[in-house]
């Protein structure tokens, strides 16, 4: 059987379609959006539909490195709004933004699950736990620098 | 090996003793080096210390497991002996992890930072415990009073290795089901055992159970609910992490008990390992005729699919999980008829969380007795908890149900970071409430909590002391439903917005008495009248913080301060000219730059102040203050 976007041809994979969409690209493209609707046999207000409604998927493109900040109880009341704060001063860009290098984007993120090393602070999949605005500030110089000399971290 | 199927009763008998050969081999071949590899630990600095012992003990065999639950000790390094003691290291870098390595290849145990050491032979083969010299590691404090049966091979086993899982007695409960007992008396097990749903509502699981058998239709289906969305809490996540294969063996068992012909867990996209894992654990029990058809050379067929979640606290709620697996917008809806009548592609369904299926294999195995022995009256058996916050062992922990806050708390935790006061303690996220401090005492069970104000949940405990500002706690999870709320029914959606306001108001000092009384209004009636769980719910944390924290509320609104300290628009730091000694520390360490010298001192710029509280920590001197704080 014929497979696209690595699922079945079933309405119900929609969103492991646009799941491995994004994991692909780092957003959803609106003509891959179209593509799905009609790969599936599903309305594209359907798709946008789903889209829209799961916070994980992105319509617009992201930085090069997506820093997501937890928004757990445990990170809460260590601090987590803290590290949002210096986030969007340092970086002068507000939450779900990109920097103009498009380097950088901020985001929020329900809960990692890393309670216990409160706050904690994911980039591009790896999880740094008990952060604060310093380390947030030298884990970006970090990246800056890796970025300068053409390292790709993490 | 993995190429050969499991046909029968002996096949599966045959693999457990090559897997304990193996062991005993493994154990004879030299030292074993285990590092703790969940996402906690991985967090804390795991791959350093993997990477080091690779490089140092190029020879010998590493291993990583789960979560054994300390996270408050990680990154751990555990090193097994010929002689089966394995030794547990806490906050191990690389220059320990050299000083471990290097001794144990010579054979000589590091003394330093052992938390504690287990009898590998008798976790293993049953043997009788020993005695070494070095303090037992379930004595810890953090240890003793937990009884471990879901977490039982967490830590101990590795994750990935099907052969494992059998070895320690994996998959017998499942022959045990499929081979000896009836479907009924698999639910009438159940029932002795008095296991009720770990997901947070407690209803029983056997009678579940019994309406999905009970149920006509050909096809049935079995979800299990990893979609761990509470934030706080992270039992699910380890328990998949780190013994993927007791949730798959439940669902078996759930399965054969109740005529189910598919299976589905339903699991969060944010967690990639757990995700990782349980898809290979799926893929191992295949190749072995574990999932598939005719299992065990019977008529038992089940099979198990994963569905990724896409972030949305709303599919928690059953009828919205279900939604999301059919591939549509996470959206419940009114319930009758419930799942066990309509439920996925509107057949017959039963859904229970990842802690009711672990459950599920020790209670088959051991007897529905064995378990009740455990708990209370009306709550039998363990639960889990992650336990955070502010208490200085955080963790993931496994109590007897009856157990008080106060043994978890001040006992397993350890007490309060930094001797501080403790305040309040919050179960179950969202839904749940805080539990102040003169009920420290009350027993863990469904019923205590819940006229306490708060309710079992899902296991999220998380630990508050005097630095936490109670108002702000409850602004905290009303603007995460508020958000989370799908926006479906009117209650829901336009009544946790305009409670939200109230709040933000309080805490911007904006509000007046009336609004308070608005807010209890609001809260009691959002409850009555929404849809689902999440908008019935949403007004709990609002309400038990009212509730036992009225005077914190007062403070905001007639006095205009934050007795805690941490609503910052109530707040201001400055720095007392008259203590300030010019060493300039405070903006050194002000991550803004909003402090800034004028003459001999310093002061701080409070437009650009962020309110961290980083230069009151920085400060020898004591002399940067707050204003607003009682």
């Amino acid at each position: 059987m014929e497979e696209k976007f690595g699922v079945p041809r079933d309405p119900s994979y929609l969103i492991k379609a646009l799941q491995n969409i994004q994991t692909k690209k780092g957003y959803i493209p609106f003509e891959d959006a179209v593509e799905v609707a009609e790969y599936l046999g599903v309305p594209l207000t359907r798709v946008f539909g789903v889209a829209t409604f799961y916070e994980q998927f992105r319509l617009k493109p992201r930085g090069k490195y997506v820093i997501r900040v937890c928004q757990g109880t445990a990170c809460h009341v260590k601090g987590s709004k803290t590290l949002l704060d210096f986030l969007r001063d340092f970086l002068g860009v507000d939450i779900g933004d990109t920097t103009e290098d498009g380097l950088f984007t901020i985001e929020r993120v329900a809960c990692l699950g890393a309670c216990a090393l409160a706050p904690a602070v994911e980039v591009n999949g790896t999880i740094y736990g008990k952060m604060d605005p310093d380390k947030l500030r030298e884990l970006i110089i970090e990246l800056k620098e890796a970025e300068r000399n053409g390292e790709q971290k993490n | 090996m993995a190429s050969r199927k499991i046909k029968s009763i002996e096949d599966l008998k045959n693999l457990r003793e090559e897997g304990l050969k193996k062991w005993e081999e493994s154990l004879k071949s030299g030292v074993t080096f285990v590092v703790g590899y969940g996402t906690c630990g991985i967090a804390a600095g795991a791959d350093e210390v993997l990477n080091a012992v690779q490089e140092l003990a190029s020879g010998s065999k590493v291993v990583k497991v789960g979560c054994i639950g300390m996270c408050w000790a990680e990154p751990l390094l555990d090193v097994v002996y010929p002689d089966g003691m394995r030794v547990s290291y806490m906050a191990v870098d690389r220059d320990r992890a050299e000083q471990i390595v290097e001794s144990a290849l010579k054979g000589e145990v590091y003394e330093k930072g052992i938390v504690g050491v287990i009898d590998l032979r008798h976790e293993l083969f049953g043997e009788p415990e020993r005695q070494f010299p070095y303090p037992r590691l379930w004595d810890h404090e953090f240890y003793k009073k937990q009884v471990r049966i879901v977490l039982k091979n967490c830590g101990i086993v590795d994750p990935e290795s099907i052969t494992d899982y059998i070895a320690l007695g994996g998959y017998s409960a499942l022959a045990k089901a499929v081979l000896e007992m009836t479907p009924e008396q698999v639910i009438e097990e159940i029932k002795t055992s008095g296991l009720r749903g770990r997901g947070g509502a407690g209803f029983p699981t056997w009678l579940k159970w019994k309406f999905l058998r009970d149920a006509k239709g050909k096809v049935k289906y079995l979800i299990c609910n990893a979609d761990e969305g509470d934030p706080g809490a992270f039992m699910d996540r380890a328990t998949i992490e780190g013994d993927p294969h007791s949730v798959i063996e439940g669902m078996l068992i759930a399965a054969y008990a109740t005529g189910a012909t598919k299976g589905y867990i339903y699991i969060r996209a944010e967690y990639p390992l757990a995700v990782k894992r349980i898809s290979k654990a799926i893929e191992d029990a295949r190749k072995l005729g574990l999932l598939g058809k005719n299992i065990l050379g019977t008529k038992f067929s089940f099979d198990i699919e994963i569905r990724e979640g896409a972030g949305a606290f709303v599919c928690g709620e059953e009828t919205a999980l279900m939604a999301s697996i059919e591939g549509k917008r996470g959206v419940p809806r009114p319930r009758p008829p419930y799942p066990a009548e309509k439920g996925l592609w509107g057949k017959p369904t039963n859904i229970n969380n990842v802690e009711t299926y672990a459950n599920v294999p020790k209670i088959i195995a051991n007897g529905g007795k064995w378990y009740a022995q455990y708990g209370t009256e009306k709550s039998k058996g363990t639960k889990v908890f992650a336990l955070a916050g502010k208490v200085n062992r955080t963790g993931l922990i496994e109590v007897p149900m009856g157990i008080t806050l106060r043994e978890i708390i001040f006992e397993i935790g350890g007490g309060i970071i930094g001797g501080k006061k403790f305040k309040a303690v919050q179960i179950g996220g969202p839904s749940g409430g805080c539990i102040p401090e003169q009920l420290v005492d009350i027993p863990v069970d469904y019923e205590s909590l819940t006229s306490a104000g708060a309710i079992m949940g899902s296991g999220g405990m998380v630990v508050m002391d005097e630095t936490t500002c109670m108002v702000d706690v409850a602004k905290y999870f009303l603007t995460f439903t508020q958000a989370e709320s799908c926006g479906q029914c009117v209650p829901c959606r336009e009544g946790t917005k305009r409670m939200l306001d109230i709040l933000v108001n309080i805490t911007e000092g904006r509000a007046k008495m009336e609004d308070l009384h608005t807010l209890e209004w609001l809260a009691v009636n959002v409850s009555k009248a929404s849809l689902c769980g999440l908008g019935k719910t949403a007004p709990t944390p609002v309400l038990s913080t009212i509730r036992y924290f009225r005077d914190e509320y007062m403070a905001h609104i007639v006095d205009k301060r934050c007795p805690a300290g941490v609503c910052k628009a109530l707040v201001s730091y400055y720095i007392d000219p008259s203590m300030c000694r010019g060493c300039s520390l405070c903006a050194r360490n002000c991550p803004v730059g909003a402090i800034y010298k004028e003459g001999n001192v310093f002061k701080i710029d409070q437009d650009k102040c962020i309110r961290c509280g980083s230069c009151v920590s920085s400060c020898p001197f004591g002399a940067i203050k707050t204003e607003g704080v009682a």
